[in-house]
């Protein structure tokens, strides 16, 4: 399993804008290199970012061979409960990757 | 008979012109997501430094001027890249649950060249944002 990072507050008011990072390790190769003997290095990147928060979707992301390796992406949600925070990873090869957070809301 | 210099010479040409999308690609890859919608400049920023090092990762932020609400939020961002061998980036897809229209991610740009920035809001209109970027040391261009 590729080794991923999230970072969620652990506490926030009701109705708060928050900020989320995640990191995933992954090489995103692009499909597009080659090796010296001029065989191309065959496609090999995540496809997809899912957020889920309390089991509800809150933010997706479609990657292409234009993100950069060990993808790292922010983005904000609103603090609505106390609960956790789920993020999948899925890609190529059958690549699969999960983290999730726990977020205490007063 | 080819000589060793032709065939590098042939094999350069046939590779920058493969590679790379073409603007019409571009267009196409922009009109598919918006099935022919018009694009209007405005709500939308997108934030990259002008002049990069190292095009393999390159910060890339944006965002857009919306509230936010049920009503009247931003629905997708779309960020194309017309030198890239494929146009299309990243896409990240929002709604009210966001409370801000904003996202930052790292890319890999090919080579000096403008960066588009699409967003699709809730009532099916689109605004874009370009940049002009710079690269010292494009993306793809090593090899293994």
């Amino acid at each position: 399993m590729a080794r991923a990072i999230v970072n969620v507050p652990a506490r926030a008011r009701r109705g708060e804008v928050i900020g989320i990072k995640a990191l995933v390790g992954h090489v995103m190769e692009t499909g597009y290199r080659h090796t010296e003997t001029g065989a191309v290095i065959p496609r090999d990147i995540i496809r997809t970012f899912v957020c889920n928060y309390n089991g509800e979707e809150i933010f997706r992301a479609d990657f292409h061979p234009a993100v950069a390796a060990n993808p790292l992406i922010e983005f904000t949600t609103i603090a609505t409960a106390s609960g956790k925070l789920e993020f999948r990873w899925t890609g190529d090869n059958g690549f699969s990757a999960a983290e999730s957070a726990s977020i205490t809301v007063e | 008979m080819i000589t060793r210099r032709d065939f590098l010479v042939l094999a350069c040409s046939v590779a920058s012109t493969s590679v790379c999308a073409t603007p019409a690609a571009v267009q196409d890859a922009i009109r598919k997501l918006t099935g022919g919608a018009p694009v209007a400049k405005g709500k939308v920023r997108l934030d990259v430094l002008p002049l990069i090092e190292n095009g393999n990762s390159v910060v890339l932020s944006v965002s857009v001027d919306s509230a936010m609400t049920p009503a009247e939020h931003v629905k997708a961002i779309h960020v194309f890249a017309l030198q890239n061998p494929l146009p299309n980036v990243v896409s990240v897809y929002l709604g009210p649950r966001s409370g801000r229209a904003r996202f930052t991610t790292r890319v890999r740009v090919a080579d000096s060249q403008m960066l588009h920035a699409v967003a699709q809001l809730s009532d099916n209109s689109f605004w874009s944002d370009s940049v002009e970027v710079i690269v010292t040391l494009p993306a793809c261009s090593e090899e293994r």
